[in-house]
Order: C-alpha cells, then sequence, then structure tokens
C-alpha cells in the first residue's frame, strides 16, 4: 500500500466512525424539532439545557452514581484484592473464578441476575439498588487492576517495616499503598467510566423516578430526541475531548513512546 | 498479611451478588408455576427449542458473525496502518480513533437513525449526486452497520497494540533473506499478530451476540435478537421462567466460546482492552 491509498483509507473509516457524532454536534444547533429537517441555527436548546428538570435530574443521577460506585468499588476492591492475593492456592482459584463471571458474562445475564435478586429479597427497585448493581459489576475490574500490582510486590518490603517496628496497619499504608497506587488508580477510572457510559445494567435494576442519562437517552429515542440530548452530549463530547487532550499534551511530554500506552489504557 | 478473616467480607459480597443471583437465574430456568406452586420443570427449556424462537437464536448468530467478519476485514488494516512507521502523529491519529467511543453509544447509535432515514442525511447526499435511495433503517443491514459502528475499535485496538510491539528486526530478517512484502505479511506479520486478531474476534462478538439495543432501534419494532427476546420476558411479558432460560443459554454459548478462544490466545499480548 503507498501512503495515499494509506491516509484515503483512514479518512473513510474516519468519517465512518465521525459521521454520527457530527450529525449530534450539528443536529444541536437545529432550530426544528424534527431529526430529519433543518430549520435554522439556534443556541435555544444550550440555554433550555439548564432548565430541563428531567435531564438535570439524569445527569445528576448518573454522576452521582458513577462516582459513589467507583469509590465504593476502589476501596472494597483494593481490599479484596489484598485479602485474595493471601488467600492458599486453592480457594484463591476459586474465588478468582467468580470473581472473572462478570467480567465475562454479558450485560445483559448480569443485568437480570441482579434484578431477579433484588426483587427476590425485596429490595425496592431504586437508588440503592441502582448503586448496588453499580459496586458489584465495578468491583471485579478494580480487582483485576490491582492484583497484578501485589504480584509485583517485593515481599520483603513489608517485612523490613515490620522488623523495623512498624505496625502491620501503618506498613500496609506507609509500604504497600504506595506501591500498589497506580493499580487504584487504573482500577477506579475504568470502573468510573464503565459505570458512566452503563446502560444495561442501570435499565434491569433502576426503578422508577430513577434514572442515568443512558435510560433517558432510550426511554426518548423511539419517539424522537429532545434536542436537548443533543446540546449536552456535545457539551460533554467538547469536556472529555479537551480533557484527553490535555492529558495527551502532558504524557507525550513526558514519554515519547506512548501509543502502545494508549492502546492498553482505553 | 496472613490473616484469613480479612477475605470473608469479600467471600460474603461475592456470594451476595455473583453467585446467589446467578443461582436465582438457575432456578427460575428450572421451575414451573403451576396452579401458584412451584414445581421444577424442562419446560423452559424445551420452549427455546422450538422453530420461532430457535430462529432468532439462529439470527443473532449470524449476524454477529456477519459483523465481526466485517470488523475484521475493515479493522485490521487500520490496525497496519496505526502501527506503521511512515506515518507521522501516530499518537494523536490513534487518540481520534478512540474519542467517538467517549460519546454515548446510545446516541451515537441513535444518529445512524437520522443518517439512514428515509429523508436523511445520506439519502440527501446520494439524491443530490443522483445515486438512488438506499433505505436500509429497519432492515438487516442496518443491524450490522450499528454492530460494526459500535464495535470496530474493539477489533482494531488489541490488533494495534499487538502489531505495534511485534520486532521490527524479524521483518528486517525476512526481507534480507528476500522475502517480498506480501510473503512477510503471511509469513511473519500475520501469525504474529493472531492473539490479537483473537481477542478482537471475542471483543466484537460478545457485546454483538448479546445486544437488544442497536437492534431494537436500527432494526424496528417488530424486530428480535435473543437479548431483545431476553428483555422482553423481564420488561414486557414477565415470563421470567422463559427469560432465564434464554439466559442460561446466552450465558453458556459466551463462555464456551471464550474458552474456546482462550485457547488461542496463551500468549496473553492482545489483552489490549480491559
Amino acid at each position: 500500500m503507498n501512503k495515499a491509498l494509506k491516509r484515503l483509507y483512514l479518512f473513510i473509516i474516519f468519517l465512518f466512525l465521525y459521521a454520527p457524532v457530527a450529525t449530534l454536534i450539528v443536529f444541536s444547533f437545529n432550530s426544528s424539532k424534527s431529526r430529519a429537517n433543518w430549520g435554522g441555527f439556534t443556541f435555544r436548546w444550550y440555554s433550555e439545557l439548564f432548565h430541563d428538570k428531567q435531564i438535570m435530574n439524569s445527569l445528576y443521577y448518573t454522576l452521582a452514581i458513577a462516582l459513589l460506585s467507583s469509590l465504593i468499588a476502589t476501596i472494597a476492591g483494593t481490599a479484596a484484592a489484598v485479602a485474595i492475593h493471601n488467600m492458599k492456592k486453592t480457594i484463591r482459584s476459586f474465588v478468582m473464578n467468580v470473581t472473572y463471571l462478570p467480567v465475562l458474562n454479558p450485560d445483559i445475564v448480569t443485568g437480570i441476575s441482579l434484578m431477579i435478586l433484588f426483587i427476590f429479597i425485596r429490595l425496592d427497585l431504586g437508588f440503592l439498588t441502582l448503586l448496588l448493581a453499580h459496586i458489584a459489576f465495578n468491583i471485579p475490574y478494580v480487582i483485576l487492576s490491582v492484583l497484578p500490582k501485589l504480584k509485583q510486590l517485593n515481599k520483603h518490603m513489608y517485612e523490613a517495616a515490620l522488623d523495623l517496628g512498624c505496625e502491620p496497619v501503618k506498613a500496609f499504608f506507609k509500604v504497600i499503598l504506595p506501591e500498589i497506587m497506580p493499580g487504584i488508580i487504573t482500577g477506579f477510572l475504568l470502573a468510573f467510566t464503565l459505570s458512566l457510559d452503563d446502560f444495561i445494567i442501570s435499565f434491569f435494576t433502576t426503578g422508577s423516578g430513577v434514572s442515568t442519562l443512558s435510560i433517558t437517552v432510550y426511554s426518548m429515542a423511539r419517539r424522537g430526541i429532545n434536542p436537548k440530548i443533543n446540546a449536552l452530549s456535545t457539551l460533554m463530547f467538547i469536556a472529555v475531548l479537551g480533557l484527553l487532550l490535555v492529558i495527551n499534551k502532558r504524557s507525550s511530554a513526558n514519554n515519547k513512546n506512548e501509543t502502545a500506552r494508549i492502546g492498553n489504557l482505553i | 498479611m496472613k490473616k484469613p478473616w480479612l477475605s470473608y467480607p469479600y467471600i460474603l459480597w461475592m456470594t451476595i451478588f455473583i453467585i446467589v443471583p446467578l443461582v436465582l437465574v438457575l432456578y427460575y430456568s428450572l421451575t414451573v408455576k403451576v396452579d401458584g406452586t412451584v414445581v421444577f420443570s424442562l419446560d423452559n427449556f424445551a420452549k427455546v427449542m422450538q422453530p420461532i424462537y430457535l430462529k432468532v437464536l439462529w439470527r443473532s448468530v449470524v449476524l454477529a458473525v456477519a459483523s465481526t467478519v466485517i470488523c475484521l476485514v475493515l479493522g485490521y488494516p487500520v490496525a497496519m496502518i496505526l502501527s506503521g512507521r511512515d506515518l507521522s502523529r501516530k499518537n494523536t491519529l490513534v487518540m481520534l480513533f478512540v474519542i467517538p467511543m467517549w460519546m454515548n453509544f446510545l446516541l451515537r447509535t441513535y444518529a445512524w437513525m437520522t443518517l439512514l432515514d428515509r429523508k436523511g442525511v445520506i439519502n440527501l447526499l446520494l439524491g443530490s449526486i443522483g445515486l438512488p435511495q438506499a433505505n436500509i433503517l429497519y432492515t438487516d443491514w442496518a443491524v450490522i452497520l450499528g454492530m460494526v459502528y459500535n464495535f470496530l475499535p474493539f477489533m482494531v485496538l488489541p490488533i494495534f497494540s499487538v502489531l505495534s510491539k511485534i520486532d521490527r528486526s524479524l521483518i528486517e530478517a525476512a526481507e534480507d533473506l528476500g522475502s517480498n512484502s506480501f510473503k512477510v505479511f503471511i509469513r511473519i506479520i500475520f501469525p504474529l499478530s493472531l492473539p490479537g486478531v483473537v481477542s478482537g474476534i471475542t471483543m466484537v462478538f460478545m457485546p454483538a451476540v448479546t445486544t437488544f439495543i442497536i437492534s431494537k432501534l436500527l432494526g424496528g419494532s417488530q424486530y428480535t435478537l435473543i437479548g431483545n427476546l431476553i428483555e422482553d420476558q423481564f420488561m414486557r411479558v414477565y415470563d421470567w421462567n422463559f427469560g432465564s432460560a434464554l439466559s442460561i443459554i446466552m450465558m453458556l454459548m459466551i463462555l464456551a466460546s471464550m474458552a474456546l478462544m482462550s485457547r488461542y490466545d496463551k500468549e496473553e499480548a492482545g489483552g489490549g482492552l480491559i
């Protein structure tokens, strides 16, 4: 393949990937409510967006659930990873196999199984069940990010700290925690993004009145999405884009060979 | 650090939130309600074997396989170009590839409804250059397009990450020994990239065969895949027993294909995503 051909091919693929994104952004400025006609340019949806109770509520629930569930899952998952790391081999492999289940299982199966559980134990579907469900599917990802760091750990460091008179708890926070921090942060970010982006599990485990952005979008999709949602997603897209550009700039200044890492990160 | 009680909370949590829910699904799939009492039965699984449901199962697999193949054919060259050396600003290009994934995927799928609409943007463009209209919205093709669109990055990224780790000196050695670039690809690059291809295939096939959203939005209202069938049983028909049986079958399908795939993925080089 020559260079021009490669560029053309990439261009076509990028066109394919960005066509819907561009459509959403363009239609967020469309004064007609229909998704088929162009009625002229307007900022109306952007100003109305912040007064829309339904959208603002779902934004609030989305962020609250993502933040709470990823924080709790990070703490619980890290503790669980430490515990798993210290288990006997036979129990450990059993526990790890079970931990892998939600990662491997289709989301729809995880979603309905949790829904059945909540209904079975007579827990009303709502904010609490949504939060519990998110924590439940986030914890395995945190464990899987922290465990490799624990395996790399030099166990003599901890023993050295104890020998030098450190309390076990203090030794954990002073010696082990800083070493496994990169894994914990990866786990947190993974949990946060998964929770933010989730639709299927939330769809089955939430109740009336509590809906995340994805659920609101889904319930709107059939009869036509409110252009305010387009405006909101344009804003969120720009925010993420800006954030990624800043991170990219910082890390490429620090590190030249970043390509493989980006591939691994996302 | 050898304190066994440390692990009790997690084992308890895991039992409640992973094991018990799946046992409940299994319980519902193996029982039916007769006159208000619950009895053991295989009827739910027998029902899955009825022709109409087998057809749904078959269609889910066919569409998922089709979109996986298309993703591989479209995605492999992308991964190769991105991992190649003769392109400037490679990091930015990889970044550009990932960025659309950051927009809510329901919204992106919805945007395809706008694009594919009878009076949508694509038909407008086709019409303006005098080409015939393409009315693929609410057909199999729209569903495949939606799957390819949503899952293409899952194919490209693992292959890309394996390809960028290939030792250049192997390729140079092959070239020194007289291989042309086609032969280098067939004998060196492609075999080395297989772990990435395998994890790419798994990561596209899995969500494609279980989706119910793409088929619901792009496939029209009476359109069903196994995912839609399960959703219907729990959210509309309230036949939990049949829904659970379908879920168990879907789960076994996925776990079996994962086990099969992992046999080809021993090197774990392709674990790009998650």
